[in-house]
C-alpha cells in the first residue's frame, strides 16, 4: 500500500492475485452474447476493436499522402488519387476514429459506472449506435473500393456537386449513418446524465469526465442532425440535379458550408471535449490532488459547447461570406478559446504543488497540455482575418488542427486507454515500454507537424500533391517525423495485446485514484455494482480515499 | 461510497422523482385545443387571401406558431412536465433560431457594400 | 459525512413486467423515455432546419418566382390536409388519454382513427404530388417554365408573367416543396407503420396496464411530425395569394 517516490502504481500480491472470476467478460460465453449485448462495457469493448481498425486505415492513408510528399513532383500517384488519398484519410479519421473515439469506447465504459447506475439509459440504442458506427464504416469502405471520393472529407460545393465523378453519394450514406450512431450515443449519455445518477451524486459530485460528456453530447444531439440534411442536400444536387448548390441554377454553393459547418465546427468539440475529460482525470490522479476550480472547468465545457455553435463561418472567411458576418464570427472564434484556455490553466494550476509522477497517462497528458496550447493558440491567429486569408488552405492550417486533434485528442485518447485499462481487462499493460511509446509518439508529432507550420506559413497550399522544390527539406522532415509516429502508434497494439494474456494482475485500484469506478472490482460485474452505493463526498477527495484504505483490511484477488 | 438498503429514498436527490404528480389530460382539454386549431388553420387561410403587405408571412408565422405552441403545450403535455423537458425544447428551438439568424447575418449583410 | 437528508420508507414497489432492471423506478423509465424521445424531436427539428433556412433563403432571393409557383398549389387540397393532420393530431392525443385511464377498446379505435387520418393524409398527398408530375413541376430535365412565363396562353388568369430566366427558379420553388413535404410525408409513412404495430399490441392489452410509455413516446413524435406540417401549409402554400394587387 505504500507508494515509492516514483510511481503511485499498487499491485495486489502477484504470487496470489487473480482476476476475479465473475465479471462482464466472462459473464457469458460465445459470439452472440457479445454482438447481441446490451452491457455497456461489453459495447465499449467492441467499439475499441472497431475503431483501431478505422484508424490503421486511416494512418495508411497518412503514410501515403506523406510518401507522395517526400518528393516535389507528383511521381508517386496521379493527382486524383492524391486527392482521395487525403479524403479517406480525413473521412475515416475523423468521423471513425475521432469523433467516436472517446465518448463511444471510454465514456460508455465508464459514464454509468462513474454515476452509480448499472447501464446507460437505453442499453439497445447503445447496442444500435454500434452497428450504425459499423454499418458508416462498412459503406466507406464500400466508396473506397469501388474507387474512393477525392472531394476532400468538407464536401466542398459545387466541387462535390457538379465537377467530381467518384462515389460521392455513398459516401454521403456512410456519414448519414455514421451521423446517426453518435446521435444515438450522445441521446443515452444526456439522458444517463441527468435522469441515472445514484442517491447523493449532484452534478457537482460528478467527475469532470462527465461534464466533458455532457457537454460534447448536446453538440452530438444538436448539430449532427444538420450535417445530414446537408448531405442529403448534396447526394440530391448530384442524383437528381435540382440547383440548390448550384450557381447557373440560382443556387448558393456557400448555403452548403454553411450547413455542414454548421456542424463540422462543433464537431471538433466533440472531438476534443471528451478528451479533456480524460485530462482532468489523469491530471488529478498523477498528481494526487484535486482539480483546481472544478466549477469553473466544468462551466467551461458546457461554455466551449455552448459558443462552439456561433463561430463556424471562419472555416469560410475566403469563400464570398460578407466581410460584416466575418467580422462578428471573427471576434466570437476568440471568445470561444477562452474557455479552453481557462482549462489548461486549472490542469497547470492542479499540478502546482501536486505530488506528480510520470505514468504513462500522465506523460500523454503532458503532451496534451503542451501540444493542445500550441494548436489552440494558432487557432487565435487564425481567428484573425487578416492572417487567415494568408494561411487559409495552406499547411499552416494542418498543422493547426493536426496539433489540436492528434497532438491533443488522439494522446488524450491513449490517456484515457492506458489509464483505464487497467480497470477494462484488470491487467497493467507494461509501463517501461509503454513509457518508451508515449516518448516516441510525443517526438514523432512534433516532427511531423511542427515543419507544416513554416510550411504554410511559407505559402505551401494544402491538398496539393506537388510543390515547389525549396519546400522540400521540410516536408521530408516531416515524412520522417511521421514513420516514427507510425512506430509509436504500432507499439501500444503490440504491448497491450500482450498485457491481455501476460500483463499483471491489477487489482480495484492500481492508480489509488478517487472515483466509483475505482471502488469495483476490475474488470468490473456485468451489473457494476452489487448495491447502488450512495455518494457522500466531493469528487477528487483524496482525504476520503486515505481514510477509507486506512480502514480496509487489504484483500487478496 | 456505502451500501443501503433497498428501499432507500434520498430526498434530496431529484434523480428519483418518486411518487410525483402525474397530470392527466382530459379529453375536454384535447377538444379545445382541436378546435383552436382548425380555427387557427381557418384564419391563416383567410388572412393569405387579405392583402397585408409585408406583414403576411409575418401573420401566418405568429399563426403557425401559435398553433405549435398548443399542440407542444396541451397535445404533447409539456405544460405538465418537468422543468427539464421544457429546457430541453426551449433549447431545441434555441438552436434552431441560431441555424436561422447567425447564417441570414452572412446573406443580408452581403450587400451591403464592401467597405 | 452523515446522510442528514435521508429517510426510509418502507412501501411496495410493484414492478410491471416492462421494467428495466438498470432503472430503480418505473418514473425513473417512464421519465427517462420521455426525455430520451424530447432529444431525438431535438435531432428532427435541427434536420428539417436546414430545409427551413434553404427554403427562407431562395424565398427571399427568387420572391418573384416563387409567388407563381407558390399559387399553383391548390389551397383547398393543402388546408384540407392540415384539418386532417390537426384531426389526426387529436386522435393520437385521446390515444394517450386511453392508455392512461386503462381504456383499452377506445385505445385501439383511436390508434386506428390516427392511422386512418393519416393515411387521409398521405392520399391527398399522393394526388397533389401527381398534379404536379402532370403538369411538368418536378424538378430535373422535365421541367416546364412555359405555365409561368405566360400564364394566360394556359387559362391562368391571376397571376403576372415572369421573364424566363426567373422561372427557371421556380424549379428551386418546386425541389424544395417536394423534399421538404417529401421529408415529411416519409417521417408520416414511417410513423404509420409503428402505429400498426402499436395497434396489434394495444389489441393485445399491452399499453392499458400501467405501461403507457410506448403511446406516449410515439405520441410526441406524432404530434412534432403535427408541428412540422402546420409550418409547411402556410410557408408553402400561402406565399402571396393576390399577386396581381
Amino acid at each position: 500500500m505504500s507508494a515509492t517516490s516514483t510511481t503511485i502504481v499498487t499491485l495486489p500480491d502477484q504470487t496470489t492475485a487473480t482476476i476475479p472470476k465473475k465479471n462482464y467478460i466472462s459473464a457469458e460465453h460465445g459470439l452472440l452474447s457479445w454482438l447481441l449485448t446490451g452491457d455497456h462495457k461489453r459495447i465499449a469493448m467492441l467499439y475499441l476493436i472497431s475503431i483501431t481498425f478505422f484508424f490503421f486505415i486511416g494512418g495508411a492513408f497518412a503514410g501515403l499522402i506523406r510518401l507522395e510528399l517526400l518528393t516535389p513532383q507528383p511521381d508517386l500517384v496521379a493527382s486524383d488519387t492524391y486527392n482521395k488519398f487525403f479524403s479517406m484519410h480525413g473521412i475515416i479519421m475523423v468521423f471513425l476514429f475521432l469523433v467516436p473515439s472517446v465518448p463511444a469506447t471510454i465514456g460508455n465504459f465508464l459514464i454509468p459506472i462513474m454515476l452509480g447506475a448499472r447501464d446507460l439509459a437505453f442499453p439497445k440504442i447503445n447496442l444500435l449506435s454500434w452497428y450504425l458506427y459499423l454499418a458508416g464504416g462498412t459503406l466507406t469502405l464500400a466508396a473506397l473500393v469501388l474507387g474512393g471520393v477525392d472531394t476532400g472529407w468538407t464536401f466542398t460545393t459545387p466541387l462535390s456537386t457538379h465537377y467530381l465523378n467518384t462515389h460521392v453519394v455513398t459516401t454521403a450514406c456512410a456519414i448519414f449513418v455514421a451521423g446517426f450512431s453518435s446521435i444515438f450515443t450522445g441521446l443515452n449519455f444526456i439522458v444517463t446524465i441527468h435522469r441515472m445518477r445514484c442517491p447523493g451524486m449532484t452534478w457537482f459530485r460528478m467527475p469532470l469526465f462527465v461534464w466533458s460528456h455532457y457537454a460534447a453530447s448536446i453538440l452530438m444531439v444538436l448539430g449532427t442532425p444538420v450535417l445530414a440534411i446537408s448531405i442529403v442536400l448534396v447526394a440530391l444536387e448530384r442524383l437528381i440535379g435540382i440547383g440548390v448548390f448550384d450557381p447557373n441554377k440560382g443556387g448558393d454553393p456557400l448555403l452548403f458550408q454553411h450547413l455542414f459547418w454548421f456542424y463540422s465546427h462543433p464537431a471538433v468539440y466533440i472531438m476534443i471535449l471528451p478528451g479533456m475529460g480524460v485530462i482532468s482525470e489523469v491530471v488529478s490522479t498523477f498528481s494526487r490532488k484535486r482539480v483546481f476550480g472544478y466549477t469553473a472547468v466544468a462551466f467551461s465545457s458546457v461554455a466551449i459547447a455552448l459558443f462552439g455553435f456561433f463561430v463556424w463561418e471562419h472555416h469560410m472567411f475566403i469563400m464570398g461570406v460578407s466581410n460584416y458576418s466575418a467580422l462578428v464570427f471573427s471576434l466570437l472564434t476568440m471568445l470561444v478559446a477562452v474557455p479552453s484556455a481557462i482549462k489548461i490553466f486549472n490542469w497547470a494550476f492542479t499540478l502546482q504543488k501536486g505530488s506528480i509522477t510520470f505514468e504513462t497517462p500522465m506523460l500523454y497528458a503532458f503532451g496534451f497540455m503542451g501540444l493542445f496550447t500550441i494548436g489552440g493558440l494558432t487557432g487565435v491567429f487564425l481567428a484573425a482575418l487578416g492572417m487567415d486569408i494568408q494561411l487559409t488552405e495552406t499547411y499552416f492550417i494542418v498543422a493547426h488542427f493536426h496539433f489540436v486533434m492528434v497532438g491533443g485528442m488522439l494522446m488524450a485518447f491513449l490517456s484515457g486507454v492506458h489509464f483505464w485499462w487497467p480497470k477494462m481487462t484488470g491487467r497493467m499493460y507494461p509501463e517501461q515500454i509503454s513509457k518508451l511509446a508515449a516518448v516516441v509518439t510525443f517526438i514523432g508529432f512534433n516532427l511531423t507537424f511542427m515543419p507544416q507550420f513554416i510550411l504554410g506559413y511559407l505559402g505551401m497550399p494544402r491538398r496539393y500533391h506537388a510543390y515547389p522544390p525549396e519546400y522540400q527539406v521540410l516536408n521530408v522532415l516531416s515524412t520522417a517525423g511521421a514513420t516514427v509516429l507510425g512506430v509509436g502508434y504500432m507499439l501500444p497494439i503490440l504491448y497491450l495485446a500482450w498485457s491481455l494474456k501476460y500483463g499483471p494482475i491489477a487489482g480495484n485500484n492500481p492508480w489509488q485514484a478517487t472515483g466509483l469506478e475505482w471502488q469495483i472490482q476490475s474488470p468490473p460485474l456485468t451489473e457494476n455494482f452489487t448495491e447502488i452505493p450512495v455518494m457522500d463526498h466531493e469528487a477528487y477527495d483524496y482525504e476520503w480515499l486515505e481514510h477509507k484504505t486506512q480502514q480496509e483490511v487489504t484483500t487478496v484477488g | 461510497m456505502t451500501t443501503h438498503e433497498q428501499h432507500f429514498h434520498d430526498p434530496a436527490n431529484v434523480t428519483n422523482p418518486e411518487h410525483a404528480e402525474h397530470h392527466i389530460v382530459t379529453p375536454v382539454h384535447y377538444l379545445m385545443v382541436f378546435g383552436a386549431l382548425l380555427l387557427g388553420t381557418l384564419l391563416t387561410v383567410l388572412a393569405a387571401d387579405q392583402d397585408f403587405g409585408i406583414m403576411n408571412p409575418v401573420i401566418a408565422l405568429a399563426i403557425a406558431s401559435t398553433k405549435a405552441v398548443i399542440v407542444i403545450l396541451f397535445f404533447m403535455h409539456v405544460k405538465y412536465q418537468s422543468n427539464l423537458i421544457k429546457m430541453t425544447v426551449a433549447a431545441g428551438f434555441f438552436t434552431f433560431l441560431v441555424l436561422i439568424t447567425m447564417t441570414l447575418s452572412d446573406y443580408i449583410s452581403r450587400a451591403w457594400g464592401l467597405w | 459525512m452523515p446522510r442528514e437528508t435521508a429517510v426510509h420508507e418502507p412501501h411496495e414497489h410493484v414492478f410491471i413486467p416492462q421494467h428495466r432492471h438498470h432503472f430503480e423506478t418505473e418514473e425513473q423509465q417512464r421519465e427517462a423515455g420521455s426525455f430520451g424521445m424530447w432529444l431525438f424531436l431535438l435531432t428532427e427539428i435541427m434536420f428539417f432546419g436546414g430545409l427551413f433556412f434553404a427554403y427562407l433563403l431562395y424565398r427571399n432571393w427568387y420572391y418573384d418566382a416563387f409567388v407563381p409557383a407558390s399559387n399553383f398549389l391548390s389551397v383547398t387540397l393543402g388546408g384540407t390536409n392540415t384539418a386532417i393532420l390537426i384531426t389526426s393530431g387529436f386522435c393520437m392525443a385521446l390515444a394517450v388519454w386511453a392508455a392512461e385511464v386503462r381504456k383499452k377498446q377506445f385505445l385501439v379505435i383511436a390508434l386506428i382513427l390516427t392511422t386512418v387520418f393519416g393515411l387521409a393524409f398521405i392520399g391527398i398527398k399522393y394526388v397533389e404530388w401527381h398534379d404536379e408530375w402532370e403538369h411538368h413541376h418536378v424538378p430535373g430535365a422535365g421541367f416546364d417554365i412555359s405555365e409561368f412565363v405566360s400564364p394566360n396562353a394556359h387559362g391562368i388568369t391571376d397571376q403576372k408573367a415572369i421573364p424566363p430566366d426567373m422561372a427557371q427558379h421556380c424549379q428551386i420553388f418546386f425541389f424544395l416543396y417536394f423534399a421538404m413535404t417529401g421529408m415529411h410525408a416519409l417521417h408520416m409513412i414511417i410513423g404509420i407503420g409503428l402505429l400498426v404495430w402499436l395497434i396489434l399490441r394495444a389489441q393485445r392489452g399491452d399499453f392499458t396496464a400501467g405501461y403507457v410509455a410506448p403511446i406516449e413516446n410515439f405520441g410526441l413524435y406524432w404530434h412534432f411530425v403535427d408541428i412540422v406540417w402546420l409550418f409547411l401549409f402556410p410557408l408553402l402554400y400561402l406565399i402571396n395569394r393576390h399577386p396581381l394587387k
